[in-house]
């Protein structure tokens, strides 16, 4: 019975369920005003009207029927619990390179139930071949459920855990990583693993899907066979993200680690290099890097693994009329490090900088990122940023805030005195520092 | 064409109507639903992705497409589409004011609307859908309708969205071009059981239903607004889904066309097995015969020889005589086997013996394509001319075809042409996987809004017939035409607006506009709006009514234009009292003799001279009144 307790229906409409022995799936027979209504007993989500008996009838549509006064069900018969069959593997080509990919959950690994709708986590490499054949004229893939969690409820103890398996795999000898993400904190994580990960000699690739996989016009597939050829063939060993350039099905872009943000909240192209450019582009399964500037691959390098993170660290948007409380809270709470997102080039009220004189006395390490996200902190052309720079905050020239906020985590993961975490903070560790910005000549979301 | 008797032979059919809503907007968004003629803005590509389900159920075709790397490329306007049509972006809620039009006509045939409405998503990945899915929902179940005497019954009313506009393919088919300003508007789906049994009885039951539709007052009007599409079945035939018939009237010739191609098919199937051929017989031996077309007179081969291409033939065993037998007007068993080879192997036709010579092919040629394949004279070849993994792919298609010919009629999905003939479109899908748009909330129909909708429903056509011969005194043919004209709400709108007597509106509406469309004139180009402001005109004095079918005629003529533009450019402005008065003394001075022998007698006749000339310029009660004052 328990599965019926389960299925989201209350009240009568469970009642009448209940009474005529019926479990979700089950063949059952609605009669109301007269009229009869025969289909399969699907469950109900967790919101809508509980009063409503869904089936799917024959037809396949979806309906609810109301279980007010004079409703009678039966049972008509049992139905089939839906089953996942998995399409065998295919041949593994030798020749090709090896690749693991890793999930961590997300739109990307997930697949439907087409008779409820139900969508589970199935990220197995025949799963995989199932949905994209492709992939095994790519690499040799295997695969690794490492989590199956929505990307909005990571955290730092996640990213140290992916990044110690990452670096697993590496040292057994493979030719390139691939991550399975939910793309909303994917940013976040390709950041994390970016400086957690260092010296790499193989490319670790991040990739996600915005449209999920049961449609037909996801973008899945074709961002992971982006990943995979990446991974398995790009010239270059860095933490990258791979999604789609533009909302057509052409060209997958790899953006590196700390450069990349998720800026849509829906569209295929929704990650974006920040004050830089992507490292490589894979079209027509052909590779074309981007960028000159990037460390090679290199299977000799040996990789350096620091996977710490403080959590301690807290983000703070500056807004006009911000009570300077907000600062002393964190203070008060042992927080160690604060990333400010200030205004323009780099400034808070006047209002704040007594707070934030308090904290930095007490230990705390604050630094400052532009919450325009586009462009460069400079702190010396304005009073504001000058008085800013006197009380010992700390600047992060033309990283964003998220990779600002994100780094700010692994110094004091790896350190706990404040100067040596503020010398890390100013140390391009992995290429989250770029001197030149040049002018991007596309419009952001512009028409294609 | 002989008689058949359709109750004889068992036809049985059944109806979908699909007719476009007009609530202002799109069914899950705000964009604006109509069509653009312009070029696109925005274009691009996508690659719909046939997904595997439990079940196994792809749909053939589109899998077929998808192996072959084809690619859509989609147009969109920024004022038609924004980027829910351009899967970019979730769905927003369901446009209420659409699911209640559907709720109306559903009550209007009777049907029980259920308590819960839920999105289902239909697999379509042929490219007409952004998503690869179709959003569709059942809003009411089981009613019925009368037609006649006939209680015909209904088995659902659905809403749903509309597809993307074909456009064309390029690229040697490779390429499929979409134009997304239709898809998301909000379409009506109402379907009957297939208990009707004769192609004028289907006519008539869609009309019913068409009649019904437009009683909401809230359908588009207007070209491609209202899509029927035909179940036709006859015993030991197939059942054959046609989609897309435009026009009512075309419905019953669709019928009548579509059972004759059954039974011509069940006939060449006799006749195959008479002539004892068998499936083995049928084999897909593809030869290459570029090399006999090297200097070819024919212009279409000598293009694909000139480009490197092939020409690619093949043997059908027992076929001769066959391919040239027609099924439909126009369209013969041969034309059957060059549908499935367009549709698989992207080209643009066959070439069949049995209409050989032609095309600038000689006798010449043809017996060496004959002797290259080892045909006999009881055997048919077909040959075609294009990339060679087209041919392969055409000639592949050709033989499955051939094949089927010995079962009979095979099951698909046909479309219909504009003569009623119709063409074969797609295999016929799998059962459609059906799977819930998890975007979008279910939502509850409450007894209330039942309620509401039931207080309101629009009066049926009867009860609508009498009140308009008492209201407005008009006779029964007139109020007839009316109603079967779809514009009673616009005719009463105007008489109630304007003042413009109902008889003069009613007879402009229906036998006016009638004999301009006969005469050629573009009618669906005017706008209600543009009625209503020709009227106005009519009714303050500004237009006669006489000169009402001129600025209609030339409003269909420039658009974007105002009745006000009409009536200065064709020069019928109203001539004011003062300017009236000089003419009329004209008249009479030139009348002298006439007025003096006859006195007021002589007033009809000064009546008609006067208004000869400014007819059209001045109403008869101004004239009469001037005249009046005069003598």
């Amino acid at each position: 019975m328990s599965e019926l307790e389960n299925s989201g229906y209350k009240g009568r409409a469970l009642r009448l369920l209940r009474d005529a022995d019926c479990q979700v799936g089950d063949i059952i027979r609605i009669t109301s005003r007269g009229k009869t209504y025969e289909g399969i007993l699907i469950p109900r989500g967790e919101l809508g009207d509980a009063t409503n008996i869904i089936i799917k009838m024959k037809s396949g549509y979806n309906i609810g029927i109301g279980a007010s006064e004079g409703v009678n069900v039966e049972k008509v018969g049992v139905g089939t619990k839906p089953t996942f069959a998995s399409s065998p593997l295919p041949k593994q080509n030798s020749a090709l390179p090896h690749v693991i990919i890793m999930s961590t959950g997300g739109t990307i690994a997930s697949r439907v139930d087409y008779r409820t709708g139900a969508v589970r986590s199935a990220i197995s490499a025949s799963d995989l071949y199932g949905v994209v054949p492709e992939l095994s004229e790519i690499a040799r893939v295997d695969t690794e459920i490492v989590f199956s969690i929505y990307s909005e409820n990571l955290t730092p103890k996640n990213w140290k855990e992916l990044a110690q398996k990452v670096a697993e795999h590496i040292n057994q000898g493979v030719d390139g990583i691939v991550i399975a993400h939910g793309t909303d904190t994917m940013g976040y994580t390709s950041a994390a693993l970016s400086f957690a990960l260092q010296n790499l000699p193989v490319p670790v690739i991040l990739v996600g899907a915005q449209r999920s996989s049961d449609r037909p016009s996801s973008d899945a597939a074709t961002n992971l066979i982006g990943a995979v050829k990446a991974a398995g063939e790009a010239p270059f060993a860095e933490v990258g993200l791979a999604m789609h350039e533009t909302v057509s099905d052409s060209a997958i872009v790899v953006h590196r680690g700390v450069k990349v943000r998720k800026c849509h909240t829906s569209r295929r192209d929704t990650f974006k290099s920040i004050n830089g450019f992507p490292i490589a582009k894979v079209l027509n399964q052909k590779i074309t890097m981007q960028n000159s500037d990037y460390k090679r691959r290199d299977t000799s390098k040996q990789l350096v693994l620091k996977p710490d993170f403080c959590e301690k660290v807290a983000l703070v948007k500056f807004y006009p009329g911000m009570d300077p409380a907000v600062i002393d809270f964190y203070v008060n709470q042992g927080f160690k490090g604060v990333l400010l997102e200030g205004s323009g080039l780099g400034h808070v009220s006047m209002f704040c900088f007594e707070a934030i004189k308090n904290a930095i006395a007490k230990g705390v390490v604050i630094a400052l990122a532009s919450q325009c996200i586009w462009g460069r902190v400079n702190m010396n052309v304005y009073d504001t940023g000058r008085d800013l720079l006197s009380l010992g905050v700390v600047p992060l020239d033309d990283m964003f805030p998220e990779t600002g906020l994100v780094k700010l985590m692994w110094a004091l993961g790896q350190t706990s005195d404040p100067e040596e975490a503020k010398q890390l903070l100013k140390t391009n560790i992995t290429g989250e520092f770029v001197s030149r910005t040049l002018p991007q000549e596309k419009t952001v979301y512009g028409a294609q | 064409m002989t008689t058949i008797d359709y109750t004889k032979i068992g036809l049985k059919v059944g109806l979908e109507i699909h007719q476009q809503l007009n609530v202002g907007s799109k069914l899950f968004c705000s964009c604006q639903p109509e069509l653009f003629k312009e070029e696109p803005e925005i274009t691009f590509l996508r690659r719909l992705r046939p997904t595997q389900s439990e079940l196994g159920q792809v749909d053939p075709a589109a899998f077929f497409e998808f192996q072959k790397g084809v690619k859509i490329l989609y147009e969109a306007n920024h004022k038609n589409a924004c980027l829910v049509e351009m899967d970019e972006e979730p769905p927003h809620a369901l446009n209420m004011d659409a699911l209640k039009v559907v709720l109306t006509a559903s009550l209007m045939m009777n049907m029980q609307p259920v308590d819960e409405v839920h999105i289902m998503r239909k697999t379509v990945i042929d490219g007409s859908n952004t998503t690869g899915f179709q959003r569709t929902s059942i809003i009411a179940l089981d009613g019925w309708i009368k037609v006649g005497e006939k209680v015909i019954p209904m088995q659902a009313a659905s809403l749903e969205e509309d597809a993307a506009r074909k456009i064309g393919t390029e690229d040697e088919g490779k390429t499929i071009r979409y134009r997304i300003d239709r898809l998301g508007i909000p379409l009506i789906e109402v379907t009957t059981a297939p208990v009707i049994y004769s192609p004028l009885e289907a006519q008539q039951v869609a009309l019913a239903i068409g009649r019904i539709l437009r009683d909401t007052g809230k359908v588009m009007r207007g070209l491609g607004v209202i899509r029927q599409d035909l179940n036709v079945s006859i015993p030991n035939g197939a059942l054959i889904e046609i989609k897309g018939v435009q026009e009512l009237e075309l419905i019953s010739t669709v019928i009548e066309y579509e059972v004759q191609r059954q039974l011509g098919l069940l006939s060449v199937k006799e006749e195959l097995h008479k002539r004892g051929i068998t499936k083995e017989a049928l084999k897909p031996n593809f030869v290459d015969v570029t090399d006999i077309f090297k200097e070819s007179k024919s212009k279409v081969i000598r293009k694909a020889v000139d480009k490197n291409q092939k020409v690619l033939a093949v043997k059908l065993a027992g076929f001769a005589g066959l391919l040239g037998k027609e099924l439909m007007p126009n369209f013969r068993v041969g034309s059957e086997l060059s549908d499935r080879a367009k549709f698989w192997g992207r080209v643009g036709g066959i070439f069949h013996t049995d209409e050989m010579p032609n095309y600038g092919i000689t006798p010449e040629e043809i017996t060496a394509v004959c002797k290259a394949v080892s045909a006999n004279e009881g055997d048919g070849v077909v040959f075609v001319a294009d990339v060679a993994e087209n041919t392969q792919d055409a000639l592949k298609a050709v033989v499955d075809r051939a094949q089927e010919a010995l079962i009979g009629v095979p099951a698909e999905t046909r479309t219909a042409k504009d003569d009623g003939t119709t063409r074969y479109m797609r295999p016929r899908p799998g059962a459609a996987r059906m799977y819930p748009e998890t975007d979008i909330p279910a939502q509850t129909i409450t007894a209330e809004l039942i309620k509401d909708i039931c207080a309101n429903l629009p009066e049926p056509a009867e009860k609508k017939l009498a009140r308009l011969m008492k209201q407005y005194t008009l006779n029964e043919k007139l109020s007839k035409q009316i109603i079967d004209s779809e514009c009673a709400m616009l005719f009463e709108d105007i008489v109630k607006e304007t003042g413009v007597a109902a008889s003069t509106v009613a007879a402009f509406l229906t036998e006016t506009v009638k004999s301009l469309k006969r005469d050629g004139i573009a009618v669906e180009n005017i706008s209600e709006y543009q009625i209503k402001a020709l009227f106005t005109a009519v009714g303050l004095g500004t237009l006669a009514k006489e000169a009402a079918a001129e600025v209609f005629s030339w409003l269909t003529k420039n658009e974007d234009k105002t009745v006000q533009d009409a009536i200065t450019t064709l020069g019928l402005k109203m001539f004011t009292e003062t300017e009236l008065e000089p003419i009329v003394d004209r008249i009479i001075a030139a009348s002298k003799p006439t007025i003096e022998k006859n006195g007021k007698g002589a007033f009809g006749m000064l009546m008609g001279v006067v208004m000869k000339e400014v007819r059209g310029k001045a109403t008869p009660e101004l004239v009469s009144k001037i005249l009046k004052q005069k003598l």
